[in-house]
């Protein structure tokens, strides 16, 4: 194949420096610290990331409005918001594993929220649709141009809602609102309790779960964002980093030279680009081929396929 | 300046937004007139009005049938034109204006509304009530470039163009329905809130993960659809955009 991880600049594996973000992240804390210094540094004013209840019932004025009743929010929905401090990034830090709909806050952002520069993290699709924003700005009138810094995040697959909660309630047997972290690692899903109980479902037994969209995905590590990451190909608690475009290259320039983050050379480490690589062809093999099982998925009758 | 696109603009039943929209250009819209286009007729911006023979014609509006002016025009527009490009929602899709039915004063006949497509043959679509300023200038330095530039800016052009040619070929009617029959049942919906971003009438909630839309608000104007990046998606342009963007800028510098 030689095209699974996307055209980048540089890549290393990572880790952030700032004690206290690291403590909330999901693994190397590369997405909470780029947009703190980001923030700091006036690259940004403002990144949209996929806050929770507990964020809501901080900071409800920094959250998407619109008809949902986010009193009534469930633990561990996703609920896209806009942050500008490093406190609410600490409150919105850590993976859903559920869809966030952060393209929903784009346009607000630069509207009722007043950003001329914008964050925004997303999965590898978001990050799709974040360039087809740009290219074709259909109704995204002056939102191209206020993109400053677009993180994308290696991404298998993503859930429904109520999917997780088929998992962590039905599979894993632990209440929602007692769970502390979950992870996609090593093969499996895990459940991390706050009384410290570990729950661990093979993958075998998430997949039926998972949303049907992201079976035609052809994008692994997130080629489209700005910079991409992920903890695949890396240490524990550190992530993969891959460096794609020039606002990237400078943003990592600049956040590298204010002592952000420590690196290792991605060669250096294990089980480094090779897993990367690896899994990102498996994706692709999969989705391709569930691609072409829609051109003949009934007589004579094909799926869309949405990719011209 | 001889390699100078020619461009007319035909103004049918339409409130004028896309007008405004191209307006919105600012310092852009004069560079584009300073090199790349000489507007020949346009309401509004011109003072020549009378359709003539162009290269590109853009069309704002549907064609009301019980008026026999905007028939010809649309008519006269489709034979004088090499490429017409329908612009924004009543064009493509007949938009609110689908929901007219007459009475109105002082032509209370005026009743039936239809969008361009559905009396000539349109070549490119530019959805959106109203389509961004940025979409409109992206379509028109790519016009420009398919007609006037290098072979290799005429493939760029022609890849870019491409979806929304095929826009105009899928037909004249958009719905947030569109959605649920083209995306979601379709198996193809990854939930990210494009649609519900570009609505204009805010018809569109994102509800666990997937867009809702609330049907007596959507006016049919087609942009959720069409920005939604599992309507139509081509990754030899996207993967491209730094490219594509930085050329458009340069383009109007």
């Amino acid at each position: 194949m030689g095209a699974e991880l996307g055209n980048y600049k540089s890549c290393v594996s990572a880790r952030s420096t700032d004690k206290e973000l690291l403590k909330h992240a999901q693994d190397g804390g590369i997405v909470s610290s780029l947009f703190a210094f980001a923030l700091d540094e006036g690259i940004i004013d403002g990144a949209i990331v996929a806050a929770n209840k507990e964020f809501y019932a901080k900071y409800p004025s920094k959250c998407m409005q619109d008809n949902s009743n986010f009193d009534m929010i469930e633990p561990w929905r996703p609920i896209p918001a806009i942050v500008t401090t490093k406190a609410e990034l600490i409150a919105a830090a850590g993976t859903k594993y559920n869809i966030s709909p952060n393209m929903n806050l784009l346009k607000e952002a630069t509207r009722s929220f007043g950003l001329d520069k914008i964050g925004i993290v997303g999965t590898p699709c978001q990050m799709q649709a974040v360039r087809k924003a740009q290219l074709y700005p259909i109704g995204m009138r002056d939102v191209g141009a206020s993109i400053a810094l677009a993180v994308g995040i290696f991404c298998m697959e993503n859930f429904p809602y109520q999917s997780i909660i088929q998992l962590v309630e039905d599979h894993a047997a632990m209440k929602m609102e007692s769970v502390k972290k979950m992870e996609i690692g090593k093969g499996k899903f895990w459940v991390y309790g706050k009384r410290g109980q570990i729950v661990q479902l093979p993958l075998k037994v998430t997949h039926k779960y998972e949303q049907a969209g992201c079976h035609v995905c052809l994008d692994y590590v997130a080629n489209l964002g700005d910079i991409s990451t992920g903890s695949v190909g890396s240490p524990d608690g550190w992530s993969t980093v891959f460096v794609r475009s020039k606002i990237g290259d400078s943003v990592w320039g600049k956040a590298m030279a204010a002592g952000c983050f420590e690196t290792q050379p991605i060669e250096k480490v294990k089980p480094g680009l090779e897993l990367v690589t690896k899994l990102a062809n498996e994706k692709i093999s999969k989705n391709k081929k569930t691609l072409e099982e829609r051109a003949t998925f009934g007589v004579g009758k094909a799926l869309r396929n949405p990719y011209i | 300046m001889a390699d100078k696109i020619t461009v007319g603009y035909t103004h049918l039943s339409g409130c004028t937004g896309c007008t405004v929209a191209l307006a919105d250009n600012y310092a852009g819209l004069l560079t584009l007139l300073d090199r790349y286009v000489d507007l020949k007729y346009m309401p509004t911006l011109a003072d020549a009005r009378h359709i003539q023979k162009v290269d590109v014609s853009f069309v704002e509006g549907s064609v009301c049938i019980n008026d026999k002016l905007a028939v010809e025009e649309i008519k006269e527009t489709r034979e004088k034109s090499a490429v017409v490009v329908a612009l924004g929602g009543c064009a493509c899709y007949g938009n609110i204006t689908r929901f007219g039915r007459g009475g109105q004063q002082n032509q209370p006949a005026h009743e039936a509304y239809l969008p361009i497509g559905d009396l000539i043959k349109v070549d490119v679509y530019i959805p959106g009530c109203a389509p961004s300023p940025q979409m409109i200038r992206n379509v028109a330095v790519m016009a420009y470039l398919l007609l006037k530039g290098t072979k290799e800016q005429k493939d760029l052009a022609t890849a870019f163009l491409k979806p929304l040619m095929m826009a105009a070929d899928k037909g004249t009617s958009a719905c947030f329905c569109d959605l649920m029959t083209n995306v979601i049942n379709q198996g193809l919906c990854i939930g990210c809130g494009s649609c519900s971003a570009v609505c204009p009438v805010r018809a569109i909630t994102m509800e666990y993960g997937k867009p809702n839309g609330e049907r007596d608000l959507c006016i049919k104007c087609g942009a959720c659809y069409n920005q939604c990046p599992r309507s139509w998606f081509s990754f030899d342009v996207v993967s491209n955009y730094e490219a594509i963007n930085e050329a458009i800028m340069a383009a109007l510098q």
